[in-house]
């Protein structure tokens, strides 16, 4: 095996070589390069990003040695940018490292074109003025963005894109699709050519769990006028109609077919989840549609012909008891049907393509089989843009929270955060940054609070004493461990953004470090 | 100014009064400067969460680490363990973490041990007021809880003593998903109060490998357990060796094809042979971040601390979740200690065949220590040699006559077929000895 193969063995087996192949072709850009941005960096470069262009102004400080692992004594009064990134290159030599000694801040007001030459932007430490035109300039160039800030025991991270689609979600738990209630011809004959009846004890405890529930559907069926059990007795009746049928108390495959049967009564059709997505308005096409809603809309129109009311199958079947020759030959009934599904779909793509005015097949075989496979699994992500959470939150979940206990030091931070900038604008120094005024800090940073919620009609009484006294402890300190946690959230949001695979977070999270209970909000 | 010091951010949190902060947070430049001089944190293993976890105590303003591993520094570690560079493989994990961290860290001073956790006796684990656990084995875990817990002692009503308690912080990720944890034994559930938490690794039957393999795995497992065995009698398999490896992926291929069954690869058979758990420095990287968030909690105060157990998933969306787990009041390991009852007349081999027998432990080869002495050791063949005369003395001879008190020993254990080495803390208490003493007064002489 080639080198590098070996040396991401442990992350190939979680995103494969296709998703690594896009990482390494990612480019990403860091603003600011405290402890924070460092330490998201890290996790990146050792996965082996493309490439990462350092943007940060400030020279190298003592109190930086304190926080950053990135820095150390010889780095004093050099550019924090060029000792960040040159350790960082150190960690991987396939990765392009460059840096830019220039404050964020001003980078965004002076030069935006600069944003669209990255695929990501990892925004740290940035106050919510700049936040808000950097959200602008990467939404209009399509870039991705993603914010992260540590202060004291909090932090916040928090997506910010127009629209993520994901292929491969690749949940932890899904039912498989095994069309139990819903037969196809091919497997309803390779049903019946199975006897469940066959004399031979070994034979017997060696018919798969899907033969012996499709059978015992059927059985069913002619009971109760061609209806599924649905009712708890129904279901518990069916089961004990399965464990009347064993010949011995050892036969795995029965006890299997009693497990799964809730794969049985489940209904026909696509679920609510895919049934969202094919109505969902992008599914009209254009001329700038992207791949995947140009895939939607042939999933759409699969469903309701070729499909008979099912999204094309998946293909494969879970390990079951079973002999080997049964289990190879069920194996390539689902296949084959997968792959009849997959040409059907293939078909209406490309000529949906056509139709728009694209090249019919832009969209490659490989991609549009993957789809096929997730096609229950599909996931679409939105983002508000951050001027809007700002000036207009969802009140009532902003209400929900203020007075939920599990959410209130969570939301209570995001107004102190908030609020904090508003300090910082205001005053010249975020509260409680310098020893000696911590009273009045204190009183101030309460009114802040206050005004940011009263501006949004709600009542500030709700952010306890407690928690603005803390907030002004912290003194806007980056705490290295509270970074290296937001750093490896903020990393692990980009491997997912930028593999397209696996689902990320919606909402802005909340880091709460004095109990852990942090939270996403939905604001 | 505040500026121009190394604490800068630190200092905010040590040296300032809070409001949500722990019972005994004393803030101050002493509490600093404390926690620098006094406070030893041992971190158990030097892997993705040891390399992590050093780089973040010593910036959390620990000086005084030491560091157990006893693995060498692999490639496949490198896109994770920060702390290694590709010139460092084969060299021991444990000492090239510490000398990283020491070069760029100034005025913290790593101890490296490159050695089995077992190898240690109990008196080195006892040096350490918390002790970190970054592994990624359940027997590992184990082991170290039960060694933690040896410690607690319990007064005469039953009830811990704080002062006898040793805190461990533990972590644990796979893929995206992981968890971090507070044990506080006596006081929160220890490992094994909660051990449903890791149920054991599902195994193929042996008739299935054999005779209805279905799956790529199944070729593998078949080619690895019995048709390695069968070829070379005698010679055991080895999961380090790459001819061994290779052996085994031709071997499950030709098995494949001869059922037809798709899907062995040569990847896929590393990761059923060695049991691979997929892992990244993202979730390394949080998971280490909120132990030593945590373990600066539990050495200085300066914040409440999680109680108790924080699990972290990212593969949907993120979800972060605390749950506050009970102890289990009967727990062998951090209980009171499983109480056996002998005659006084028993002598220390027979108390140790009493071990093996007793349907609580069923702890064979078992070395005995008695308030950190020896009384018997099975190994090395030096102590083993220098005890052996104590095996036909009196056990109540040989812990002063007192009529009950704390015993440990350490051996191995039988769980169903699963053999594992295991520390257990029993209550020994000889019948019919008159003038009763309290447990945790006797002996001291
Ligand atoms: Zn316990």
């Amino acid at each position: 095996m080639a080198e590098p193969k070996v040396k991401y063995d442990r992350q190939l087996r979680i995103w494969g070589e296709q998703g690594q192949a896009v990482l390494e072709k990612a480019s990403l850009c860091l603003l600011n390069c405290g402890p924070t941005g460092s330490e998201t960096l890290k996790n990146l470069v050792l996965g082996g990003i493309g490439s990462i262009t350092v943007v940060d102004g400030s020279k190298v400080e003592v109190g930086d040695l304190g926080n950053n692992f990135m820095v150390d004594e010889s780095s004093i009064g050099q550019s924090k940018a060029k000792c960040v990134c040159s350790f960082l290159q150190e960690l991987n030599d396939a990765v392009k490292a460059k840096f830019v000694e220039e404050s964020p801040p001003k980078l965004i007001e002076s030069n935006p074109s600069f944003f669209s030459q990255f695929t990501l932007v990892v925004a740290t430490q940035l106050a919510e003025d700049s936040m808000i035109k950097l959200d602008k300039i990467c939404r209009e160039a399509n870039v991705m963005l993603i914010f992260a800030r540590s202060y004291g025991l909090t932090g916040f991270v928090r997506i910010s894109l127009k629209e993520h689609t994901v292929i491969e979600s690749k949940p932890d738990h899904f039912v498989d699709d095994l069309r139990l209630n819903n037969p196809w011809p091919e497997l309803r004959r390779f049903v019946e050519n199975i006897d469940l009846t066959v004399a031979d004890p070994v034979e017997h405890k060696h018919i798969p769990y899907v033969v012996i529930l499709i059978k015992m559907a059927e059985e069913w069926f002619k009971l109760h006028n061609g209806q599924l059990p649905s009712t708890r007795e129904e279901k518990k009746e069916f089961k004990e109609l399965l464990k009347s049928r064993m010949v011995s108390l050892d036969e795995d495959n029965y006890k299997e077919a009693i497990d799964a049967s809730f794969k049985l009564f489940a209904p026909r059709g696509i679920s609510q989840d895919v049934r969202q997505i094919i109505n969902d308005s992008s599914v009209e096409l254009h001329s700038n549609s992207s791949d995947f809603w140009v895939m939607v809309a042939a999933l759409k129109e699969f469903v309701s012909n070729e499909g008979g009311g099912e999204a094309p199958l998946e293909g494969s079947i879970p390990d079951m008891t079973s002999s080997t020759e049964h289990y190879v030959n069920l194996q390539k009934i689902y296949q084959a049907k997968a792959e009849a599904d997959f040409h059907s779909v293939e078909q209406r793509t490309r000529s949906l393509l056509k139709k728009i005015g694209r090249n019919s097949t832009s969209i490659s075989k490989q991609t549009i089989k993957s789809f096929c496979r997730n096609a229950r699994k599909l996931k679409i992500s939105r983002y508000r843009p951050i001027e809007e959470e700002f000036k207009s939150p969802n009140l009532s979940e902003l209400q929900k929270y203020l007075t939920d206990e599990d959410y209130s030091v969570a939301v209570g931070f995001y107004i102190l955060l908030r609020a904090v900038d508003r300090f910082a604008f205001n005053y010249n120094s975020y509260p409680g940054e310098f020893d000696g005024a911590m009273d009045e800090d204190i009183s101030r940073l309460k009114m802040m609070a206050y005004g940011i919620l009263s501006d949004l009609g709600c009542n500030g009484q709700t952010l306890t004493e407690d928690l603005i006294s803390e907030m002004c402890r912290f003194g806007a300190a980056e705490l290295h461990a509270v970074a290296a946690f937001i750093g490896g959230v903020a990393a692990q949001e980009a491997i997912k953004l930028i593999t397209k695979q696996f689902v990320p977070m919606c909402g802005s999270f909340i880091f709460n470090g004095i109990d852990h209970r942090s939270q996403l909000l939905m604001l | 100014m505040a500026t121009a010091s190394r604490t800068r951010d630190l200092d905010k949190l040590l040296l300032r009064p809070g409001h949500l902060v722990g019972p005994n947070f004393e803030p101050g430049p002493e509490l600093r400067d404390d926690l620098g001089e006094y406070a030893r944190v041992l971190v158990i293993g030097a892997g993705g969460l040891g390399c992590e976890l050093l780089k973040d105590l010593a910036l959390s303003g620990f000086k005084n680490l030491d560091v157990i591993d006893m693995d060498r520094i692999e490639v496949t570690n490198l896109n994770r363990q920060f702390l290694f560079r590709l010139e460092d493989v084969g060299k021991p994990k444990a000492e090239v973490a510490a000398k990283r961290v020491m070069e760029r860290v100034s005025g913290v001073n790593i101890v490296p041990h490159f050695c089995r956790i077992e190898e240690k006796e109990l008196e080195f684990y006892s040096d350490f007021g918390i002790i970190v656990l970054g592994l990624d084995s359940v027997e590992a875990r184990s082991y170290i809880n039960a060694v933690a817990c040896s410690f607690l002692e319990y007064d005469s009503d039953d009830n811990p003593r704080e002062e006898t308690m040793k805190p461990m912080v533990d972590g644990g990720t796979e893929g995206f998903k992981g968890h971090a944890r507070v044990i506080l034994p006596g006081f929160t559930p220890c490992f094994e109060c909660t051990i449903w938490l890791f149920p054991p690794q599902v195994k193929f039957p042996l008739c299935t490998l054999a005779e209805t393999p279905r799956t790529a795995a199944h070729c593998i497992e078949y080619a690895h357990l019995i048709k390695w065995d069968e070829v070379h009698s005698g010679k055991a398999f080895d999961p380090d060796d790459p001819e061994h490896m290779q052996w085994v992926y031709t071997a499950a291929v030709k098995r494949a094809e001869l059922f037809g069954i798709p899907g062995v690869t040569y990847s896929l058979t590393q990761g059923v042979v060695k049991n691979i758990i997929p892992a990244i420095a993202s979730t390394n990287a949080i998971i280490s971040a909120a132990c030593a968030m945590e373990t600066l909690k539990i050495a200085s105060g300066c914040s409440k601390t999680l109680s108790n157990y924080l699990t972290y998933n990212g593969v949907e969306g993120l979800h972060i979740k605390v749950t506050e787990f009970v102890r289990d009041k009967e727990c062998l390991v951090c209980g009171p200690g499983v109480l056996v009852e002998l005659e006084s007349s028993i002598t220390l081999r027979k108390f140790i065949n009493i071990l093996e027998e007793h349907p609580n432990l069923l702890l064979s080869k078992a070395s005995v220590t008695y308030k950190g002495t020896n009384l018997y050791m099975q190994a090395p063949p030096v102590l083993e040699e220098m005890t052996r005369s104590n095996l036909d003395l009196p056990l109540f001879d040989l812990m002063g006559k007192v009529s009950k008190d704390i015993v440990h020993v350490t051996g191995v254990s039988c769980k169903g077929d699963r053999k594992t080495s295991s520390l257990k803390k029993l209550r020994v208490a000889f019948k019919g000895v008159v003038g009763v003493v309290d447990m945790d007064t006797a002996g001291g002489a």
